[in-house]
């Protein structure tokens, strides 16, 4: 995961990229059978510890999803927390600073 | 007599801002070309190939290999462990390879002499896979180093020169079941392949432009691909056998292009269709 | 200038979309009794029982005008409507019309950006959802073209 938090003013936005496949579940492989549909489905964000945003995604986020949003109130050297789970129960997390 | 004079320059003026108007319209138009200009500037920020440097930066400084060390000390051109312009300067004439090499092929030498890896085994790997998407990655990463900086591959060394006349040979040569050149799609002007608008390589700003673009991320596929890969799918698309990874020609169409581009800014990891 | 007819297509259109979703039950109803193989915009209207999600200049939708590949679409989603629940992104002509839902907490803005695959040119999108139910929407075409062979 890549995380860029930059304050401006009184808030900050956030741009994250995601490493997954996002497999739609529409594709089929070589021998015809279709690839079953592994996508991230929850998102959550927090800043400094207590969460801020959640969001549901279907298989129809792209590869490789790129995110970005605003947080109120977020000033440099905040923590900015991002987690995604996927409809394989795996999850990942990530932390950056509030630059 | 007065109101009608007043009347008539009115209607002047409101035909006149008509006419601006009209011709603002025409302007406002967008051409495919703009709009597609566009598209692609709204995924210049997070592109996916940051994910890709991140691993690049990482493969470089970890150790690695039967000989368990890093590749901090390779040279890509501009001394041990240099690496902020060296992409711009690649291809170029190697004395310890006695050989004109570019980026990737000169990442596998040092994977090879550094940390212990097979070479020729790399050289066999498919793109995308095992090491070979480790050298991807670096490639991403040492690209990036450079961006922003301008295209100034040397021409001092015989071996350099020689490359260059080479490829230009190459670029040029008709072959294959259709009878493709590269020149074919990328040797004029104002060329396009549906909406994908073609550079044209024999100068710049297309020789820098369409040369400096890669390694870039390919969003149909979600992909890495290096120059080393998209070289050998132009030869997959004139319908020509695949050149092997490294090959004397990909690395001489390297040298061509890249001495075009002189003084183009590079840009990748770019983004790209 | 849009017609209220237009207005209306679009909000059968749109609450269509979200009913697809199962989010709303209220919607589910219109969608079941097929409001998009009605033939006339009143009788849309009718299966729709008459309440719409309606039109929004202050809903925003926005997105390129051409997606050189439909599999990577940047899109956003924004409001400046108050006490707003949630937003949703919608592609119309996808298999499943609905993209993400993003929540909206006092937190963060109304305003939310990601990438969508897009299977093939379709209106956009952008629904906020208010504490009280209502729906708004606002809407783009965005053309998806493959792009050739290069590049």
């Amino acid at each position: 995961m890549r995380i860029r938090a930059q304050a401006a003013g009184d808030k900050a936005t956030i741009r994250v990229l995601m490493s997954h496949e996002m497999e739609s579940g529409q594709r089929k492989d070589g021998t015809g059978k279709l690839i079953p549909a592994w996508h991230i489905q929850d998102v959550t964000a927090t800043l400094n510890g207590k969460v801020v945003m959640t969001a549901e995604w279907g298989p129809a986020v792209s590869k490789n999803p790129f995110l970005q949003f605003t947080i109120k109130g977020a000033k440099a050297g905040d923590k900015v927390g991002i987690t995604w789970k996927d409809n394989k129960g795996d999850t990942r997390s990530d932390e950056a600073t509030v630059s | 007599m007065h109101v009608n004079a007043v009347e008539t320059r009115m209607k002047k003026l409101f035909f006149a801002l008509g006419l601006i108007g009209l011709c603002a319209a025409a302007f406002a138009q967008k051409s495919s070309t703009d709009s597609i200009a566009e598209y692609r500037a709204m995924l210049q920020d997070g592109n996916p190939a940051e994910l890709f440097e991140a691993k690049g930066e990482d493969l470089w400084k970890q150790k690695r290999g039967p000989k368990n060390a890093s590749l901090e000390k390779c040279d890509l051109g501009k001394g041990a462990g240099v690496v902020k312009g060296a992409w711009v300067e690649l291809p170029r004439y190697f004395s310890d390879t006695g050989k004109v090499q570019d980026l990737e092929s000169r990442l596998v030498t040092c994977m090879q002499e550094l940390q212990g890896f097979n070479g020729d085994e790399i050289a066999k790997t498919p793109f995308g896979k095992g090491e070979q998407s480790n050298v991807t990655a670096l490639a991403t990463w040492i690209s990036a180093e450079s961006k922003g900086m301008k295209f100034n591959l040397p021409q001092g060394h015989v071996e350099e020169r020689k490359m260059y006349e080479v490829g230009k040979r190459l670029f040029f040569m008709r072959g294959g079941s259709h009878d493709f050149a590269c020149a074919t799609c990328h040797g004029q002007d104002d060329k396009r392949i549906r909406l994908q608008d073609l550079p044209n390589l024999t100068k710049n700003p297309g020789a820098g432009n369409g040369f400096g673009a890669w390694p870039a991320y390919r969003v149909s596929n979600g992909q890495m691909w290096g120059a080393q890969l998209r070289l050998n799918d132009c030869y997959r698309q004139q319908r020509f056998p695949y050149p092997l990874f490294g090959s004397e020609a990909t690395i001489a169409l390297g040298v061509y292009m890249g001495v075009n581009g002189k003084g183009g800014e590079a840009t990748a990891p770019a983004i790209k269709r | 200038m849009q017609t209220r007819r237009e207005t209306l297509k679009h909000s059968a259109a749109v609450a269509g979309l979200l009913a697809s979703t199962g989010l709303f039950p209220q919607y589910a109803q219109a969608f079941d009794k097929a409001a998009f193989e009605t033939k006339s915009v009143a009788e849309a209207v009718k299966a729709m029982g008459g309440s719409a999600p309606v039109e929004s200049k202050d809903v925003t939708i926005t997105g390129p005008d051409i997606a050189e590949n439909g599999a990577v679409v940047p899109l956003g989603v924004s409001t400046s409507l108050g006490n707003v629940k949630r937003m949703l992104l919608l592609v119309e002509k996808n298999p499943s019309a609905l993209i993400a839902m993003f929540n909206v907490s006092p937190e963060v803005e109304a305003n939310f950006a990601t990438r969508s695959k897009m299977g093939q040119s379709s209106d956009v999108y952008a629904v906020a959802i208010t504490n009280d139910g209502k729906a708004f929407f606002a809407k783009k075409e965005v053309k998806v073209t493959l792009g050739g062979c290069g590049g």
